[in-house]
């Protein structure tokens, strides 16, 4: 088996009053999809947030790679790390939004060349050369010189997944990343996270496509109201669930 | 829906409905409106070219005279330091007011404050009278030991007074259009620099400023024009700007509708010159705003004149 990528370990999150994460337990082992059902408000966004640390945790801890996110570990107390620290480490993290978050006024080839360059310090005609590799894998090589608002939902979302990889991160993490696309879009997206699926790219995938989930997790994970419910591989957790809510959560969604 | 179930018209005419003729509505009262209006700019532009007390021999003597040229210079100077200096300092404000520390809020929340209170002109004359409050100016550890000290009056002339002035009024508006702009900019695109691990000033410089400056331009544009019209009220502190030099002259000649226009002519110039730079400005940080940008007045005035010769 192999080792274990993402950790996370004992994850609390509240905002305010509200008790977001409670008590979250994870781990994703390196080369594996883990895919993350549940329904709205159940945490599973804000779990990914904070595992590149967008959001703080107020207890626990995560690690990837068996580093830290966040913070420095001396004896029994963890050290917030500095702004330009966790910047360095995203770096290892990438992240795709549901909503996709490209830059507008840069053109798709100086969206997948700002972060390389300006975060690795890659020289610029060598990010440029990834960069259009990238956009070939994502079939949208054509469009290096477009503007992102040029392009449809689906291609900007592609796009946007390039944008992560030019990182080279070790760990991609998708955050509802069809939810924002009209249904005939759905499927080219998912197709190049399949492709990325099949050459043992590490990912957490937050969706609402079970089909997605049985067809590429290598883990499917259930959350309801801030906890893990239940774990395991997706013929497990899909077709013979152990838990009430999940049952309840599937006969809705299947 | 199939042909059957609609009814036929009452008349039949024509057999054809793509061969009815549309008969667009005439608009009398507007025609009207046109005619009277047009009567009354002729009239006004009659009476500016007949009308002797405008005297444009006088206005076409010292239009182009050098005292004149001089002062526009002058003008041009004031407006571009204090522009420059006063979008420079005007940014950093708007970001320590923007910054969660709230030190550096504070004390950017009262500096606009206290600089939007400030009538120009008083501030003007304050600093024009620095000398009185601060005889000298000097630079070592703050409470301790003075290393160096100058004349405050050899160190800061008048002209460095009055961009000081101006600077300092200009930049309290501008922190507030910069953060406005700043403001405008959607929260994902931070997020997703953030994510990206971008450095944070690269952050500010690349992602956030070029989008804030759609938002900031037109309100920045309104405010370099104040400006540059705003340059006038320097004349308190007889700086030889174009509304001074105009007034020293008529103060001489006694000419003053005519010096007044040539006040006029050449605000209303470099104004204009200004728009023209605002709209390119614009459209240079509309890219990727829209799918098709739309052609510059040049290139469809371009585009009209070929249409017409072919």
């Amino acid at each position: 088996m192999s080792a274990v990528m993402v950790d996370v370990h004992g994850v609390h999150k509240s905002f305010g009053a509200l008790e977001v994460l409670r008590g979250v337990d994870l781990e994703v082992r390196a080369g594996e999809v883990t895919v993350i059902l549940g329904p709205s408000g159940s945490g599973k966004s804000t779990l990914l947030r904070t595992i590149n640390h967008l959001e703080k945790v107020n207890a626990g801890w995560i690690s990837i790679d068996g580093e830290l996110v966040g913070y420095r570990r001396s004896g029994d107390k963890l050290h917030e790390l500095k702004e330009k620290d966790v910047l360095k480490q995203r770096t290892n993290i990438g992240f795709v939004f549901q909503n996709f978050n490209l830059f507008p006024h840069l053109t798709v080839l100086e969206n997948l060349v700002e972060a390389p360059v300006s975060a690795l310090r890659r020289p610029r005609n060598e990010a440029e050369d990834t960069a259009r590799r990238l956009l070939e894998r994502v079939g949208l090589a054509d469009k290096a010189a477009a503007y992102p608002r040029q392009l449809s939902g689906g291609q900007q979302q592609r796009v946007a997944i390039a944008r992560a990889l030019a990182l080279e991160p070790k760990v991609l993490l998708f955050d509802e990343p069809t939810s924002a696309l009209d249904p005939e879009l759905v499927g080219e997206v998912l197709d190049v996270i399949k492709d990325l699926a099949s050459t043992g790219t590490t990912m957490i995938v937050v969706t609402h496509e079970i089909g997605f989930a049985r067809e590429v997790a290598d883990t499917v994970v259930f959350m309801d109201d801030g906890v893990v419910v239940e774990q395991g591989p997706p013929a497990a957790v899909l077709d013979a669930p152990q838990h009430e809510r999940t049952r309840a959560f599937l006969s809705k969604v299947l | 829906m199939s042909s059957d179930t609609i009814t036929e018209p009452a008349t039949r005419a024509v057999e054809d409905p793509a061969e009815l003729k549309i008969v667009p509505t005439r608009h009398y009262a507007r025609w009207a409106a046109g005619a009277a209006v047009v009567v009354l700019v002729a009239q006004f532009v009659h009476g500016l070219a007949t009308n002797p007390v405008w005297e444009w021999n006088v206005f076409r003597d010292y239009v182009f005279s050098e005292t004149i040229v001089q002062a526009v210079w002058v003008t041009l100077q004031l407006t571009a330091y204090a522009t420059v200096l006063g979008f420079l300092l005007g940014t950093v404000i708007a970001f320590m007011r923007l910054s969660r520390s709230p030190v550096l809020s504070t004390v950017a929340w009262t500096y606009i404050w206290i600089f939007r209170s400030i009538p120009m002109i008083v501030q003007l004359v304050f600093w024009f009278n620095l000398s009185a409050l601060y005889e000298e100016l000097g630079l070592g550890i703050p409470f301790g030991p003075v290393f160096v000290s100058v004349d405050s009056n050899t160190l800061i002339g008048t002209i460095g007074a009055a961009v000081i002035g101006l600077t300092l009024h200009q930049a309290a508006y501008a922190a507030e259009i910069v953060r406005g702009g700043v403001l405008a900019v959607d929260h994902g695109q931070l997020e997703a620099a953030a994510a990206l691990g971008i450095p944070r000033l690269r952050q500010i410089r690349r992602i956030v400023l070029p989008q804030a400056m759609r938002a900031i331009l037109p309100t920045a544009g309104n405010e370099i024009i104040g400006l540059l019209k705003g340059t006038s009220v320097v004349y308190v502190m007889s700086i030889g700007e174009l509304f001074y030099q105009v007034q020293v002259i008529y103060g001489r000649n006694g000419r003053v509708v005519p010096l007044l226009l040539v006040a006029t002519a050449w605000y209303v110039v470099l104004t204009s010159l200004l728009s023209v730079a605002q709209y390119y400005v614009e459209r240079r940080y509309a890219r990727g705003a829209d799918r098709t940008p739309p052609p510059t007045p040049l290139q469809r005035a371009r585009r009209f004149v070929t249409k017409e010769s072919t």
